[in-house]
């Protein structure tokens, strides 16, 4: 057998120690009215990557908070090698370019406004072949498979994620935890019936409080305040409900075989907050809508998204890459395109959850050296910013 | 052993989950408790999706329906043992 903790992989070590699987050249607009400019830029450079996105004007408050977070987190990520920050006004594309520069990863920011688009990307296209060429002469070296950041959610759930897709991953962290892994779990909404459950599972006290907290705040906020009737049109969906899952709490018990039998959460993170109690397994408040947690925990710094599905979710992210485990035979007969890892033997007892733990260790280590995975094959790459309430 | 039609994950579970396709009624099903890895058979009573529910003993509206050991909602209408357990007769106990 493996021996799963033990491994290594190549990878990109970071100005800051972060390990890096991707060696990205971002080009990243602070605002909607900038996705042109990025666009442009990285259609003249290649080897660059735009990630254009909905929001950025006239947020304030909390949602303010959470756009910059998202912004400067995903610019830091250890995925991302330089970044081009280009926004409509100095000022807050400054906040993010020098957000991102703590790091100490090379950071160059343009603002439009008195410039035009032209002079904008001339001048950001110029920085961005610069990034280019040096980035592209960066060497990967051998770093201990439990340097990465390695986060979950599912997606398209059945009753077979449950008993095969999400314990795998749960035997995954099982293994790599103790050994210095950074783990995350989050899709508080799928919750929803096994709070109980998750709230024993936090390592601390102050932890278990932290979570419960964020859990209410949702119940009363968001589910309570705008429910008009009964969440079962929405929560199981429709696809869970075709899938074979029938309520909330059914969902999210086999939800929670993600985080395995028996890691701990050390604390219950803000969402797209970088985790500061060091190694360990985390819970984040996230959406359940699979891009937005996916980008919410790739700006929180996690490199490599491990994703249960059940019915299909073809979800892919353009800094982190997805890898998608399906226990489900009637997905892999007709949708194999977008699975990593077939554990349908477990399901046939022919696969114990132990053995298809270990294949997605492979997996990661074999992602990690640079095997494409299906989403980004396919050319899926969902960013999809959190919004809290309405801009100003 | 064979592959099994119905996998149950905890002994205190009344439902287990199809893991086949095409399963039909009448079929005398092998069932395995993930959870000790003990098995037992059963008839199923309908044609069954795969990752459905079947009833594993007669239950009725007002009952706690059992999955991995826990509470997953009530029953809101009858099952027979070998039926269906889904939206028709069960729902969450929360919204």
């Amino acid at each position: 057998m493996l021996d799963s903790a033990n491994q290594t992989v190549m990878a990109w070590r970071r100005e800051n120690g972060r390990v890096g699987v991707r060696n990205n050249v971002v080009i990243l607009p602070v605002d909607d009215i900038s996705n042109a400019a990025c666009e442009a830029v990285s259609n003249n450079v290649k080897g660059t990557l735009a990630l254009p996105h909905a929001y950025g004007r006239l947020q304030f408050g909390a949602d303010l908070d959470l756009h910059f977070r998202t912004m400067i987190g995903t610019g830091s990520n250890p995925n991302v090698a330089a970044v081009v920050v280009i926004g409509i006004e100095p000022e807050w594309t400054k906040v993010i370019a020098d957000g991102i520069r703590k790091t100490g990863k090379p950071v160059a920011e343009f603002s439009i406004e008195q410039k035009g688009d032209f002079e904008t990307i001339r001048a950001a296209s110029w920085k961005a072949k610069e990034f280019v060429h040096w980035a592209s002469e960066l060497q990967k070296e051998e770093c201990p498979i439990t340097d990465l950041w390695v986060s979950t959610k599912c997606g398209e759930s059945d009753t077979t994620t449950g008993l095969s897709s999400c314990p795998t991953v749960g035997n995954m962290y099982d293994k790599l935890i103790p050994h210095g892994l950074y783990g995350v779990f989050g899709e508080t909404s799928e919750i929803t019936g096994a709070e109980h459950i998750c709230e024993k599972r936090a390592a601390t006290p102050e932890a278990a409080e932290k979570f419960m907290k964020i859990f209410k705040a949702y119940s009363d906020d968001v589910i309570f305040a705008h429910q008009t009737d009964d969440l079962s049109d929405s929560q199981p969906t429709k696809g869970n409900i075709l899938g074979g899952l029938t309520t909330i709490e059914e969902k999210a018990l086999g939800n929670l075989e993600k985080i395995g039998r028996e890691c701990t959460y050390i604390d219950a993170l803000d969402a797209a907050e970088a985790p500061e109690k060091g190694n360990g397994l985390y819970f984040m408040d996230t959406s359940s809508a699979a891009a937005e947690c996916i980008t919410l925990m790739a700006a929180a710094g996690y490199v490599i998204h491990t994703f249960p599905t059940g019915q299909g979710n073809v979800v892919g992210n353009p800094i982190v890459p997805v890898i998608k485990i399906s226990g489900n035979p009637r997905t892999l007969r007709t949708m194999s395109e977008h699975i990593d890892l077939d554990v349908t033997g477990v399901l046939t007892r022919e696969q114990t959850i132990d053995q298809a733990g270990d294949a997605l260790i492979d997996m990661i280590r074999r992602t990690a050296n640079g095997r494409a995975t299906a989403a980004e094959a396919l050319g899926h790459r969902e960013f999809v910013m959190t919004k809290l309430y309405r801009s100003a | 052993m064979s592959h099994p039609h119905l996998l149950v994950h905890d002994r205190a579970d009344n439902v287990g989950v199809v893991v086949v396709e095409g399963l039909t009624a009448g079929t005398e099903m092998l069932c395995v408790v993930t959870h000790d890895n003990s098995d037992f058979t059963l008839t199923v009573k309908a044609d069954i999706p795969i990752g459905h529910k079947v009833a594993l003993k007669d239950l009725v509206e007002g009952d706690t329906v059992m999955k991995y050991g826990e509470d997953i909602g009530k029953m809101v209408g009858p099952a027979e043992i070998g039926g269906h357990v889904h939206t028709q007769n069960c729902k969450t106990k929360r919204w």
